[in-house]
């Protein structure tokens, strides 16, 4: 029970230090693995386990430390998908530290590694048990050639109560033996639980098939339970503490032949298993877990309206939706269900709208097959749709850090602000684009937009065209420098735009701000931008494509090393 | 979420109960336990699971993502023809490979996960899916070199002379800054 304290202990550490740093929290993790497994193999090589390494060597502590890595992994597997939890941890340590925020959003790389511990400990646990039952058989069947082990599997088989060796009779075989005690049978099915989760969770099945990942993954429930019974045959067995006393090994290990008989000091040692240690682990978080799932059921039930539906140019669904109760902060992201289009899938999308509307929207690119059933569905409703659709949880996802989360409470995160979106990510900016020019007066943002198509302009540019008029009525020109880019075009098209190239309004967009072709020179826009803010923070985010975002990251460290800051985020979907 | 394509799942999963069956014939060979011999059939087992089960199949609707390094596996498994191409017949071949696993302790967990992956492979067959290779594509290169063999026998066409005067007559219009300099 102590090692249990401990570890929670350890574990508050873990989550403390995980705003420092994630490799640091990391690190601590695998520390504690290894502490576990050195920890748990010393324990297996004293006194009390004497006898039983007679039987079976350091195949014993072999099996018993990655079981204790187990108990830990297994404790902390359930934690990082309690979202709803971690949504208000992550709202309770906003106001402390904006990393602190950052970091809880790796929660599934985090359950990914932890998934990948708990197979390695498994594999390592299986294959010692494998020798385990090789040894115990050669036990009965005195193949070995030294008699104290069949001394020692010969006791207790009266009452069968104190015995050393689970495998009772020499007519067996160990696979018999798996089959017909507690322990072989829940380690079967918790073993074919876990390896038909991983298989079916495997990228290219996760993205392609979700319903088979989700359901597969359930199978979880069969883990956990199976997990908490495998230790209840206690079919690991030890010297009781009163035969300890009596007949210790180091003096009647020698003298097996005359255990029990009358010239003898020493009695037939007696054997006990250990009480099963793993629901300890393991029920704290399951109840969380619990809880969750609870709290995620209600969410889902509560009645979202529709009261608007927008269809834009280039395949574009806005939806208007409100909740009573629901707040949104800048930077939020909704997960959304329509259950007449899929009762299983739920796909996340950023909301549009800014804090301060009455209704929270979200702009849909039709791209696939979900999307496009939801444009069916949608499509014929002239009139304001009436449809309660479930809007299950909406996780406060990004809040200060990622994708384009930018608060905006009197602790304004950066001042100066670039943004980097590309083609269709583009629907946060329209909330942060009308909230913006308001509320933080002396701000600047450098939005870069790359498209490599011209359609998806259409829809977008009527609210950059409106917000160029009110800038320009304001007087207030300079806030936001939005530089578009077109990175892929035909020759048709090529001969179109040089023929416009002296126009006042961009031939592409209709704005005054020209549209630039190709790629942009990342090192001269980070160079220029430093140059025009020494001595500031810079905040850096990025919506789009993960090779992009490497390069962008890359650039930000290197233009750090002046007196300006670049600080790099990303939105992940 | 799109028609689901159950192969790719068997896939998956034949593959890792071929490294299971493999690890546990080592295991069993290696401690020289009780039936190594099923140990030693295990490893030989596993390898050939592996070897096919390595080559992804190319997906009926969508991108199909390859393992690294499958194309000569590819050729290997597609050289079988109709043996490695229908499911049926793969589900019976892992349906057959796994029982002489069920023998001895080290093998069980592969024999059963083998026996799982051979069950999806028999609902992929009864779906009507069936293994394609994944090929690099060789069309886009033949076309290029046949529009290189006939070269255009006229010049391109120019606007008529019509056309031509009158952009000399709306000079506004007809000027602009060519963006690629010009030497004269």
């Amino acid at each position: 029970m102590n090692e249990v304290f401990d570890i929670i202990l350890l574990l508050f550490l873990m989550f403390w230090l995980n705003m420092a740093c994630a490799w640091m929290s990391q690190l601590v993790w695998l520390g504690i693995n290894a502490f576990l497994f050195v920890h748990f193999y010393m324990a297996f090589l004293v006194e009390k386990w004497f006898y039983t390494r007679v039987l079976l060597g350091h195949a014993l502590p072999w099996a018993r430390a990655p079981a204790a890595c187990l108990n830990f992994n297994c404790m902390l597997i359930l934690l990082p998908v309690c979202r709803n939890l971690l949504s208000f941890l992550r709202g309770t340590i906003q106001c402390c530290s904006r990393t602190a925020a950052r970091q809880l959003d790796r929660n599934i790389t985090f359950h990914k590694m932890v998934a990948y511990m708990i197979a390695f400990h498994t594999a390592v646990h299986i294959i010692a048990h494998l020798f385990n039952f090789e040894y115990f058989m050669d036990g009965q069947l005195n193949r070995d050639g030294s008699p104290l082990t069949f001394v020692l599997s010969e006791i207790g088989g009266g009452d069968n109560a104190s015995f050393l060796n689970p495998i009772r009779s020499n007519e067996t075989n160990p696979t018999v033996v798996l089959f017909t005690t507690v322990a072989g049978l829940t380690g079967v099915a918790i073993t074919l639980a876990l390896i038909l989760i991983i298989t079916s969770s495997m990228e290219v099945i996760r993205r392609s098939y979700f319903e088979v990942f989700w359901y597969t993954h359930h199978l979880f429930v069969v883990f956990f339970v199976g997990l908490v019974f495998h230790g209840f045959g206690r079919i690991v067995r030890g010297q009781t503490a009163t035969s300890l006393v009596a007949d210790p090994p180091k003096d009647c290990a020698a003298r097996f032949e005359t255990w029990g008989s009358d010239g003898s000091n020493c009695t037939t040692p007696a054997f006990a298993g250990n009480p099963p240690m793993t629901w300890k682990w393991v029920v704290g978080p399951m109840i969380l877990y619990v809880c969750e799932r609870l709290v995620r059921f209600y969410r889902s039930h509560q009645k979202v309206v529709i009261t608007k539906v927008v269809m834009h140019p280039s395949k574009t669904l806005e939806l208007q939706m409100k909740r009573k109760g629901f707040h949104m902060e800048v930077g939020q992201y909704v997960f959304i269900q329509c259950p007449s289009v899929s009762g299983l899938e739920w796909h996340p999308f950023t909301l549009t709208s800014a804090p301060e509307e009455d209704y929270f929207s979200a702009h849909i690119r039709i791209v696939g097959d979900w999307t496009q059933a939801l444009y069916e569905a949608c499509v014929g409703d002239k009139t304001k749709p009436q449809e309660a659709w479930k809007l299950p949880k909406y996780d406060s996802g990004r809040g200060g850090g990622g994708g384009l989360g930018l608060k905006l409470q009197p602790c304004v995160y950066h001042v100066y602000t670039v943004c980097v979106q590309c083609v269709y990510h583009v629907y946060t900016l329209c909330a942060y684009l009308c909230i913006y020019s308001v509320c933080v007066p002396s701000s600047q943002i450098y939005f870069y937009w790359l498209c490599p198509e011209t359609q998806a302009f259409e829809w977008f540019a009527d609210l950059l065209q409106s917000l160029e008029g009110q800038m320009s009525e304001k007087g207030v020109t300079d806030f936001l420098s939005y530089n578009i880019y077109l990175t892929r075009w035909k020759e048709t098209e090529a001969a179109h735009f040089r023929v416009h190239h002296e126009a006042e309004n961009d031939p592409i967009t209709g704005l005054k701000q020209k549209t630039l072709y190709g790629k942009p020179n990342w090192d001269h826009e980070f160079t220029n931008i430093a140059s025009q803010h020494p001595g500031t923070k810079v905040g850096v985010f990025l919506c789009g494509p993960p090779q992009l975002g490497k390069s962008l990251e890359k650039q930000s460290l290197s233009h750090s090393e002046g007196d300006v800051k670049f600080i790099f985020n990303k939105e992940n979907f | 979420m799109g028609k689901i394509e159950w192969a790719m799942w068997a896939n998956e999963q034949a593959l890792a109960s071929g490294l299971i069956l493999l690890t546990g014939g080592i295991v069993g060979v290696a401690g020289q336990f009780r039936g190594w011999q099923f140990a030693a059939y295990a490893i030989v087992a596993g390898v050939f699971v592996c070897l096919l089960e390595y080559p992804r199949s190319k997906r009926a609707k969508g991108t199909s993502v390859e393992r690294t390094g499958q194309y000569c596996f590819t050729v290997c498994v597609k050289s079988f023809g109709p043996l490695t191409r229908n499911y049926y017949v793969r589900g019976s071949l892992h349906a057959a490979i796994c029982v002489p696993g069920g023998f001895m302790l080290s093998t069980v967990l592969g024999c059963v996960c083998l026996g799982i992956s051979s069950i999806i492979y028999f609902v992929a067959a009864i779906r009507g899916e069936h293994w394609e290779p994944i090929l690099p594509r060789k069309e886009i290169s033949r076309e290029v070199q046949d529009t290189v063999k006939n070269p255009p026998q006229n010049p391109p066409p120019r606007p008529p002379p019509e056309t031509r005067r009158k952009r000399v007559d709306d000079l506004e219009e007809a000027a602009y800054d060519n963006p690629i300099p010009v030497s004269e």
